[in-house]
């Protein structure tokens, strides 16, 4: 090769390194303002609000009719939800961490069970049940041979209803973070209160409580987040919140302007929640400030308290999971025509479908990022992976209202545009199709599978990097020889995360689906809707099942971390350290 | 009158024994410290005074009261005892001055403030009640630590390892502070550390543990001079446990020479025995006619530490000022300065 050809041949490869690395730095934050696209529409309406005459109209005019109708549920929502989550979600937690009795080590994952059932199947599966012609009240009717009117029977179909289920599905939230909480404390902490004169039960109150108060926090941020994105429950039992005002104005009056307004209402809502919560984990900093010794020894609970405590755990998991599944088995059961039909094939296959797309696509994304803040390591590349991030703080419904408004006037530009050009109507291409779907979950749920990437990245150490490429492999085949296969489970699990959110997800399908596209998740809110509730056990007890996947995946997890705790508990053997031998 | 008094105590982890038939007694206003490797059982024998493990056998009486036994079991808070943790377990959500009054309880406020007030100057930090644990060092964490355990005066401290997280230097200082707190105020404690000089620093009574057998419990003179197991004279200090045989009565015959000492019977001609010696019982003196040659040697800052090696092979340490220095391979003088001979049957290293 002559020189000049080498020198040419250097040039146009750096040229094209060059192009390359220029792409890569702007790529995160472009993307990052892509997948944000729909929260800066959302906040875009609510300064337009503030602005046009006709806008302001608009608001002063949900304000005067229903906006205050929709806060005072909220906050109804909020303090129910929070106070019954927070009870039971602190009270389980604690049983399960600090007592010893008989059934506690399945509690322990059995708390997790609620979280596989989405809120709005619990939902409709209470309100069969407890039903005139639910099993609840025939029963009571045979026992006491009552018939109709006879006696009084509390409606579920009402806000205390909403709390009640939405506590019972969201509490192991609160249960999780604060148990984890409540392992990392010191037992010197629990011990030194006890030597100070507290008994157990005091010390739970004077120190145990206070220092997992920023993991409580944080455990009830979640939860409030849920009930504030909740859609099909509060739909289902009426009662008027944000979300189902959203969805009343986009369809029942055509409005998108309000829909938008209200979604920057709810969503300023969740921006302060979000705030309080970080402020909390501040404070976390310091509050652990004495961790990593030994957790307390549990105590012996005597026969009488064990059954108490198993009770106080047990009923929990009996409403938040196991009377909602076994009333969905029983309509399953009956349902033989429905399991058989192909509309019903056709259902399950475009869900799967659905989901798979979904997860592909919202790995891949995610894992771009990841590698993105790995090696460029720029203050841009980073705030662009937490503003990426920020999707799954946002409400279902938002998001939708956020995607259909830009999308519909992208179309609508295309079509004119088409039109003018070549006097052909191409249809709509982004809104009302699989596309703003599938961005719908890509944006909703690309967090998920961010921290699960990043963390399995965080394995490899840049020195393995470094090594392999010391050992003569060259970058691509580090990629594939060490990054792989320690990143391989990583990658299931954010993909099997993504693609059970994507199966229980209601809201955003439902406004995003094109015309005539059904999913499971759709499919048996719209049979519970009509009141068809039998009809809708198959499809629901489908999401269930696959919902019960991550449940088990977040357990084993859990167990795998308790194990190697256990495991660096056993004291070091140094004795030959700390003391010379003789002979020396 | 004592104390504490532990009566053929023993705690055990399911089969595991963790504690094994340990007495012990701790007079009133004594320093107590145990003494042992890690996983020696000595915080689990302090965590069972505390209260915080049962006893599977034997008693603690605290001020002539029964605390543990196999039937009986009074808990922590009940026990009128202080303890000072190893990481010190400062509650991180309360402020100093709510630290230390933590276990005052029925104290009016004024008293609580007068008190905390009292206990910050005796560990010399005034003024800081309203810090908040994370804001403090090391030492100022350890110092609040010993405050909110002396605060509900205490019959018996209990002290966990309390100097093991801060820095040598810090270390030293402090357990003299700490040491001339306790007995100004005339308190009881009892300490637990792997570090002898801490011990020697702290302590008037001292035992050394051993998988989970007391091995001997006597003043920090003692444990060093008149050791009365193997063991001890392997843990505290430096020394070399040499051959010899016995020849009559109260005379060995070594390496070294022929040595006289008290107490030694002979069982049989030609008993094998072990002689602990220290190296300061061996003194550099190039006139000797006993020759040696230095193996090895280390510096210890005033000191150089040196192995020698006797004809028949058998070694040695001694100590010699820095700034005289032997080669490696050099020959040496030694000259025996023993008191008195620690004697140990031979071959004797099981428990």
């Amino acid at each position: 090769m002559s020189p000049a050809r080498s020198s040419a041949y250097l040039l146009h490869k750096s040229l094209r390194e060059r192009a390359f690395s220029a792409f890569r730095k702007a790529s995160s934050p472009l993307l990052a303002t892509f997948v944000c696209l729909p929260l800066l529409v959302v906040i875009a309406a609510f300064f337009i609000g503030l602005t046009g005459e006709e806008q302001r109209q608009t608001l002063s005019h949900l304000w005067e009719f229903v906006i205050a109708e929709y806060v005072w549920h909220t906050i109804v929502m909020m303090v129910g939800v929070g106070v019954l989550v927070t009870l039971l979600g602190v009270s389980t937690a604690w049983l399960t961490t600090a007592c010893e009795f008989k059934g506690v080590r399945w509690l322990r994952w059995a708390l997790l069970l609620p979280l596989a059932m989405p809120a709005y199947i619990t939902a409709y599966t209470y309100s069969g049940m407890l039903s005139y012609e639910g099993i609840v009240q025939r029963t009571l009717r045979d026992i006491f041979n009552w018939s109709y009117g006879d006696y009084y029977f509390p409606e579920v179909r009402s806000i205390t209803g909403a709390i009640l289920v939405l506590s019972f599905v969201l509490f192991p939230y609160v249960y999780l973070i604060t148990r984890a909480a409540f392992l990392e404390q010191s037992r010197a902490a629990i011990e030194a209160s006890r030597v100070l004169g507290l008994s157990p039960w005091k010390s739970f109150w004077r120190v145990a409580l206070p220092m997992a108060r920023p993991a409580i926090a944080t455990g009830l941020t979640l939860a409030l987040m849920e009930t504030l994105a909740d859609y099909g429950t509060v739909h289902f039992y009426g009662v008027t919140t944000f979300t189902t005002g959203i969805f009343r104005t986009w369809y029942g009056m055509g409005d998108p302007l309000g829909a938008l307004q209200l979604s920057s209402i709810l969503l300023s809502a969740i921006i302060i929640l979000m705030v309080l919560e970080r402020i909390s984990r501040k404070q976390s900093q310091y509050h652990n400030g004495t961790k990593g010794s030994q957790p307390a020894r549990p105590f012996k609970l005597s026969r009488g308290k064990s059954i108490a405590a198993f009770l106080v755990c047990f009923i929990p998991i009996a409403i938040g999971f196991v009377f909602p599944a076994l009333q969905l088995i029983s309509w399953s059961y009956d349902q033989v025509e429905t399991w058989l039909s192909p509309d019903f094939h056709e259902l399950v296959k475009n869900s799967i479908a659905l989901a798979l797309l979904a997860s592909s696509i919202t790995v891949m994304v995610a894992l771009w990022f990841c590698y993105g803040k790995r090696q460029l390591k720029t203050t841009w590349t980073r705030i662009s992976v937490n503003l990426a991030s920020t999707g799954y703080a946002v409400p279902g419904v938002i998001v939708a209202v956020g995607i259909i408004v830009p999308f519909a006037w992208f179309d609508r530009q295309i079509i004119s545009a088409s039109e003018f050009l070549f006097g052909i109507n191409p249809g709509l291409i982004f809104s009302g199709t699989i596309i703003s779907v599938l961005f719908a979950y890509l944006v909703r749920f690309l967090s998920v599978s961010i921290q699960t990437i990043d963390s399995g990245l965080a394995q490899i150490s840049p020195a393995m990097d470094e090594s392999g490429r010391i050992l003569g492999l060259s970058s691509t085949q580090v990629l594939g020889r060490i990054h792989f296969p320690l990143l391989k489970t990583s990658l299931m699990t954010a993909g099997i995360l993504v693609f059970v959110d994507v199966l229980k997800e209601l809201p955003a399908t439902l406004i995003l689906r094109p015309f005539n596209f059904n999913t499971l998740a759709v499919r048996a809110y719209e049979m519970a809707g009509d009141e068809r509730l039998a009809q809708a056990g198959p499809a629901a007890l489908m999401i269930v099942v696959a919902g019960l996947v991550p449940v088990i995946l977040l357990s084993r997890a859990i167990q795998a971390r308790h194990q190697s705790y256990l495991n660096m508990k056993t004291p070091p053997q140094k004795a030959e350290e700390i003391y010379e031998p003789v002979n020396a | 009158m004592s104390l504490l008094t532990l009566n053929q105590i023993k705690v055990s982890f399911g089969e595991q024994v963790i504690v094994d038939s340990v007495d012990f007694s701790l007079e009133e206003g004594d320093i107590g410290c145990l003494l042992g490797p890690s996983g020696c059982g000595k915080t689990t024998l302090l965590r069972a005074i505390a209260g915080f493990e049962p006893v599977q056998s034997g008693s603690i009486t605290l001020a002539d009261k029964l605390m543990s036994s196999p039937a009986q079991l009074v808990p922590p808070e009940k026990r009128e005892i202080g303890m000072v943790f190893q990481d010190f377990a400062l509650f991180p959500h309360l402020n100093v001055g709510e630290n230390i009054s933590f276990g005052l309880h029925k104290w009016s406020t004024g008293e609580k403030s007068q008190r905390v007030k009292q206990l910050l100057e005796y560990v010399g930090l005034e003024g800081y009640e309203n810090r908040f644990p994370h804001q403090l060092s090391g030492g100022q964490q350890q110092r609040i630590a010993l405050a909110r355990a002396l605060a509900p005066q205490p019959k018996l401290l209990l002290l966990d390892e309390p100097f093991s997280s801060l820095d040598a230097e810090l270390r030293e200082s402090l357990a003299t502070d700490v040491r001339q707190l306790l007995k100004k105020e005339k308190i009881t404690a009892l300490l637990v550390t792997h570090d002898q000089q801490e011990a020697f620093a702290m302590a008037d009574k001292a035992g050394v543990m051993y998988h989970g057998k007391m091995l001997q419990w006597d003043t920090p003179y003692g444990l060093y001079h008149e050791p009365a197991h193997h063991l001890v004279a392997d843990f505290i200090g430096h020394g070399v446990l040499i051959r010899g045989s016995v020849i009559e009565d109260n005379k060995v015959s070594t390496p070294l020479g022929e040595l006289n000492g008290e107490g030694i019977s002979i069982n049989s001609e030609g008993e094998m025995v072990e002689i602990l010696v220290r190296p300061d019982d061996i003194i550099i003196d190039d006139s000797s006619a006993r020759r040696s040659t230095v193996i090895s040697k280390g510096f210890r800052g005033a000191h150089y530490l040196y192995t020698v090696e006797l004809e028949d092979g058998s070694q040695l340490l001694c100590m010699a000022p820095s700034h005289h220095q032997y080669e490696l391979g050099s020959e040496v003088g030694l000259r025996l300065n023993l008191d008195h001979l620690v004697v140990f049957p031979a071959g004797y290293c099981e428990l």
